[in-house]
């Protein structure tokens, strides 16, 4: 089934309504991915599932990504958004701090972000203002870190400095 | 409940410490995480009046194995097994739509052959994961006659996963840009068996349970949700489609040769027990129809895309051929190199629309891996479906979810 939306229309869109708090406007193997505010995240998302055109009504799926090494955007919190009626999907990113890794939560919105919001402060620790129970979902309670930032590495696999006869290295 | 649990459970804050007794009017009752009537591991501690449900308080995690850190250090190849574990019910649905995700990175071109093999085997996935899911519905209404039944069918399933990949459960099916080999002989010989003598042994199953006065009775009203709710929840696959909405991945967004095969997306209305059964039940018929076609129209081809930098070659080459044996190696390593860039693929599970959203560096792992799993995201709708219903509808209801505890919590 063919989309009934071009990313250039529902990008230019987006643009005249938000303006300077869309960041950049990309499409990486054809997905149209578009990094906002974090602070208008909520409107945005609330702004598109309204519009009578786009209707972008339907939340796919929601997580964290850690990138250490960018400085004072340390986590991107990433939203897949789909519009069932026009066959479209979009990719909504925006970045945090690591001094400020909070943004609101969509629970109003869409009542499915709630354990998708709540995994994503589990592995990453983001928090989400206004989430009813921003709790860990995963992981035990009385866990103290966030497992799936980068500075908790797995064994690196190409070590060649471990010496363990059972496992044959 | 033990003492220590119950202290536990009230410390953590899960269960208000209940001044009610036996007699009371209002009860606390664990279902689960290990009951037989749950079907995995996974807890709802329930406030009770009588029979009727007031509230009720999930726990999920029990069986989580950081699948999606895993996937961190990992070689592209080394993660197929890894979604064998999501939806266990149905793990070749998992394996390639995961090939297929890689296979859009680095922008493989696969032979038809290699998609019409996929198709067959992922329709048989999907009838082996529906068999399972209806036929739990009928022992939690106390009917075990069609269970025992149709297992013997997803037996022959399973024997015909055995044909191509060698294991049955955990299938690991295919590779990265195709199948490891060409279908076989006895596998032809098989299906044709299974095409044969399944749709007696169905229709006989469906005769047991669709129009039941029992049943019926039973699944008609249990655990409804409205399409909107459904669609608020994120709902996907058959437990949306039972609400109303006709969303299907294989129509939307074709993957692997689906706008080839004529085939019909079931709708219910009620989006209730007995519709998410009979949407099930139906897409186990258009599954045996899109084999059918599959199968007479299999295409003359190879059965893996010429991509040797990140399909295994022949082993008798490795040992004679330089090059096979540097891809060998580069393969087996996890050297070879992959674009960077982001891509999300779908593709329609047993459970529904089964995300992989991969974040590429070029290392040898993913950046980041993301599953989106379709149980995961509408299990916690699951209170509000239950609420005002008796414990046997939220025991029904919860298997006609068909909550799979392994993609529940990855």
């Amino acid at each position: 089934m063919k989309s009934k939306l071009s990313n250039e229309q529902v990008a230019e869109r987006l643009q005249t309504q938000f303006g300077e708090h869309i960041k950049s406007v990309e499409t990486p193997y054809d997905f149209l991915t578009i990094e906002v505010d974090a602070a208008k995240l909520y409107d945005i998302i609330f702004w598109l599932k309204t519009d009578s055109e786009l209707q972008i009504s339907f939340l796919t799926n929601l997580g964290g990504v850690h990138y250490p090494d960018s400085e004072g955007s340390e986590f991107a919190i990433v939203y897949h958004l789909q519009s069932m009626v026009n066959n479209f999907r979009l990719r909504l990113k925006a970045f945090v701090s690591k001094e400020n890794t909070e943004v609101d939560s969509i629970v109003d919105i869409y009542a499915g972000a709630n354990w998708m919001e709540r995994e994503t402060f589990d592995f990453y620790g983001i928090t989400f203002n206004g989430h009813p129970d921003m709790r860990r979902i995963l992981n035990e309670d009385s866990m103290d870190y966030f497992p799936m930032r980068k500075e908790y590495h797995l064994e690196d696999a190409t070590r060649e400095d471990k010496d363990d006869r059972f496992f044959g290295r | 409940m033990s003492n220590w649990m119950e202290e536990k459970l009230h410390d953590s804050g899960y269960v208000e410490k209940s001044t009610e007794t036996i007699d009371g009017d209002i009860a606390t009752l664990n279902l689960g995480p290990t009951h037989p009537a749950t079907h995995g591991i996974f807890q709802n501690v329930l406030k009770v009046d009588g029979e009727k449900i007031l509230s009720s308080e999930q726990t999920v995690g029990y069986i989580h194995r950081a699948f999606e850190k895993l996937a961190e250090r990992r070689p592209y190849n080394q993660i197929t097994p890894i979604t064998d574990r999501l939806n266990y019910c149905s793990s070749p649905i998992n394996n390639m739509g995961w090939e297929m995700t890689v296979e859009k990175l680095i922008g493989a071109e696969i032979p038809k052959r290699v998609e019409y093999m996929r198709v067959i085997i992922m329709e048989l996935a999907r009838i082996a994961d529906h068999l399972v899911c209806n036929s739990v519905i009928g022992v939690d209404t106390g009917a075990l006659t069609g269970f025992t039944y149709v297992f013997q069918e997803r037996e022959k399933i399973y024997e015909l996963y055995e044909e191509v990949c060698g294991a049955r459960l955990t299938t690991n099916i295919g590779r990265i840009g195709g199948f490891e080999r060409d279908f076989s002989p006895t596998f032809y010989k098989k299906l044709d068996n299974f095409l044969k003598t399944f749709p007696k042994v169905f229709n006989e199953f469906d005769s047991l349970l669709s129009r039941n006065r029992i049943f019926m009775d039973r699944t008609i009203g249990a655990g409804p949700i409205s399409a909107q709710r459904a669609l608020d929840y994120s709902f996907v696959g058959p437990n949306l489609r039972a609400a109303g909405v006709d969303y299907d991945v294989r129509v939307m967004n074709p993957y692997s040769s689906y706008e080839d095969f004529d085939f019909i997306v079931p709708v219910g209305t009620q989006g209730d027990t007995y519709d998410r059964f009979q949407v099930r039940q139906e897409e186990i018929r258009q599954s045996l129809r899109i084999i059918e076609q599959a199968y007479k129209n299999l295409p003359e081809g190879s059965y893996k895309a010429d991509i040797p930098e990140f399909y295994l070659p022949p082993k008798e080459e490795v040992y004679n051929n330089m090059e096979a044996l540097i891809y060998h190696f580069k393969i087996v390593m996890g050297e070879t190199p992959i674009p960077a860039g982001e891509v999300y693929h779908s593709v329609e599970g047993g459970n529904g629309e089964l995300g992989y959203y991969l974040i590429s560096d070029g290392g040898r792992s993913p950046y980041r891996l993301q599953f989106r799993r379709p149980c995961f995201i509408y299990y916690q709708a699951y209170p509000e479906m239950i609420t005002g219903q008796n414990i046997s509808d939220a025991v029904l209801t919860l298997s006609s979810m068909n909550v799979i505890a392994g993609e529940l919590d990855a």
